[in-house]
């Protein structure tokens, strides 16, 4: 019996299921061989390409992409998703432009964190106590995040705005010959503490029991109302934070900067193996996702190809990978 | 059973009452929509037989847009990709009929909503074959459909034959009914009441409410939900083609139709779990949110504030009808 686990075990590489198993429980290892494939074409076309500064240019972009994943991560992890990402970052990040020249960097950075937190409160009592889908609140939310956040660009349009230097250095600078960029500063302990919470957290087991199962998770005793709420704060915090970096990156400060990136973090975390089910998934690979985009993207671009096929074959990747993980998780 | 027995009854010998009963909710929105034209017509005095046009031909493309998301979505399903289908279908009509006559117009017309039959069977095999959530596969074809349409034409551009602005523009017999308000009656109507009353339009309700009650009645789940993609695609590639016919130019870049059709489409009564409401009531939610943006701007107040309120009352509508759902198991 112990001799056939044994052997069951030395032949779980080799087998089919094993395979299948391998992409759902650690679906981390063949993205990261996906990225590397990614990489190795990347510098067959354009040889020379890839190099450590590359590395950084793609670093740079990846980081506010994967933070906006991040926040996807933890909603989708609930059985929910959060589209008002995009309008919260993007007002996040005009907030700090039109007030850090009277009000000083700290002030600003603070005004824009608490007004992304109030939008993620009221998305949170709506999703949670109200019961509204997540799809529609936070639908809803984005619309009344941009109305407001276009009330607001037309009140300050007198004083002038601009994104601080700051964020600028953060979101596009790189440091060590062009290497490494910033925004890592940042990223580093907000991914650390994501992944920890997630896996070591009672909070973090919560996010995965709501989702995989709420009546279990009440009848056990937790209120998922209150999970949720405390989600949609923290999803809205993160969704404010890339919106800073976004800012910085472009130098621009807009009231719809950021909405182009709402769909694209949703297909980070869907590539990263997150079931938009709930209940299933991880931050480690959104993060790998954010990647496989960013260089897909920069390689089609130095391919020569328009904006159009990018996203043609962004949505081909998005229903394959789903399509995959669908299989496996379903037959496994 | 032995509780929606006497309902049934009482059904059948009020039939007034039952129809008040089952259509409430949009005899409500009409309703409504009555009160604001009143109070549009107060806050602006001049308001009348020109802007009762501008709001006809303004509706139009939003609404077939909504009737395609309330299909979908009756059958428990929905449909990210309808604003992306709309810019496809259009851009492919503004690029093929530019400067052409009247006649390569119609075979343009014929092509295009076979077209849209084709993307609305992508959609739907795509949903059915790979078991992949129906929010995850729209949202990326929308990607997909997005992106052919910049193929077909990078910037705005292309025209529209003649005739089919003369469709939508202009009043039809009396100055007070648009002809685009016809056509949107007349489009509907000939796809959607045929179906209602068909075994298939009774499936996308049945699999929508029950998928697993539906399955045992020998209703055939798959085929019912690549079907309702099919009909949402030929209704998108009605609104590209009205929207092009409105507008007079082609528009690469989808407009905000998506999310403003799911928002017409939950204000119109149809349940997003599924299995209930009809065309109508989204529909008319469609002119309540246009008129609305209309009086805040005759009202002076920020057109930004519109978008705000859009927001809110998407939230509120639906709020309400959770609320609403959870008193009734309650009881």
């Amino acid at each position: 019996m112990t001799e056939a686990v044994a052997t069951a075990e030395r032949n779980r590489w080799l087998t089919a299921a094993g395979w299948r198993s391998l992409f759902r429980d650690r679906p981390v290892i063949p993205l990261i061989v996906l990225l590397a494939l990614l990489v190795v074409v990347s510098e067959l076309v354009r040889p020379g390409v890839v190099s450590p500064g590359w590395a950084g240019v793609i670093m740079r972009t990846a980081v506010p992409l994967a933070i906006l994943a991040g926040a996807q991560t933890l909603a989708m992890l609930t059985g929910g998703i959060d589209l008002s990402v995009g309008a919260v970052a993007s007002m996040s990040g005009f907030v700090v432009a039109t007030l850090v020249g009277g009000q000083g960097l700290g002030v600003a950075i603070l005004v824009a964190v608490v007004a992304a937190a109030l939008a993620g409160l009221v998305t949170g009592i709506g999703v949670g106590i109200f019961r509204v889908h997540s799809l529609i609140m936070t639908l809803g939310m984005s619309f009344i995040v941009l109305g407001l956040a276009n009330v607001w660009q037309i009140q300050m349009v007198q004083t002038g705005s601009g994104v601080p230097p700051e964020l600028r250095t953060i979101g596009s600078n790189l440091a060590f010959e062009g290497v490494v960029p910033y925004s890592l500063v940042v990223f580093v302990p907000i991914a650390a503490l994501i992944l920890f919470a997630l896996r070591r957290t009672g909070y973090g087991r919560l996010l995965y029991a709501v989702g995989d199962n709420p009546i279990a998770a009440r009848l056990s005793g937790t209120r998922p109302w209150q999970v949720l709420i405390a989600l949609y704060v923290i999803t809205a915090v993160l969704a404010a934070i890339a919106g800073f970096l976004y800012s910085g990156l472009t130098n621009t400060a807009s009231v719809t900067l950021v909405d182009t990136q709402v769909l694209p973090s949703v297909a980070a975390a869907v590539i990263g193996g997150t079931s938009i089910l709930g209940g299933r998934g991880g931050f480690g690979g959104s993060i790998v996702g954010a990647l496989i985009l960013t260089v897909a993207t920069s390689l089609l671009s130095s391919l020569g190809q328009p904006e159009a096929v990018r996203q043609i074959l962004f949505g081909a990747i998005i229903v394959l990978v789903a399509a995959a993980y669908t299989r496996v998780t379903s037959e496994g | 059973m032995t509780a929606s027995a006497p309902a049934v009854e009482e059904h059948r010998s009020r039939p007034l009452r039952g129809i008040l009963q089952r259509n409430g909710w949009t005899l409500g929105l009409l309703g409504f929509l009555v009160v604001l034209l009143v109070f549009t017509k107060l806050i602006q005095p001049s308001y009348g037989v020109s802007g009762i046009q501008g709001l006809a031909i303004a509706v139009l493309p939003l609404a077939l847009a909504a009737a395609a998301q309330a299909v979908v979505v009756i059958a428990g399903g929905i449909d990210l990709s309808i604003g992306s289908m709309m810019a496809l279908t259009s851009v492919i009509a503004a690029t093929r009929m530019d400067e052409q006559s009247a006649g390569v117009g119609v075979a343009v017309v014929v092509l295009v909503l076979v077209i849209g039959l084709v993307i609305g069977a992508v959609n739907g095999a795509l949903v059915v074959v790979t078991r992949v959530p129906d929010i995850v596969v729209t949202l990326a074809m929308s990607f997909v459909w997005a992106g052919a349409a910049l193929l077909v034409l990078r910037t705005p551009g292309g025209g529209s034959v003649e005739w089919l602005r003369d469709l939508v523009l202009g009043p039809f017999g009396n100055e007070w009914i648009p002809r685009a308000a016809i056509a949107l009656v007349v489009m509907v109507a000939i796809i959607w009441i045929p179906l209602q009353r068909s075994r298939l339009g009774l499936s996308f309700y049945a699999i929508g409410s029950d998928q697993l009650a539906a399955f045992r009645s020998g209703v055939s789940v798959g085929w019912t939900k690549f079907l309702a993609y099919v009909v949402a695609g030929l209704f998108s590639a009605l609104a590209g083609i009205m929207l092009l016919a409105s507008t007079g130019i082609g528009t690469p870049v989808p407009g905000p139709y998506t999310l403003l059709s799911v928002a017409a489409v939950v204000l119109g009564g149809v349940s997003l779990a599924g299995g209930r409401g009809g065309l109508v009531g989204p529909v008319i939610a469609v002119v309540i949110l246009s008129l609305l943006r209309t009086d805040m701007t005759f009202m002076r107040l920020n057109t930004n504030l519109a978008t705000v309120a859009q927001g809110v009352i998407l939230v509120a509508v639906v709020m309400l009808g959770t609320f609403l759902t959870l008193r009734r198991k309650a009881e």
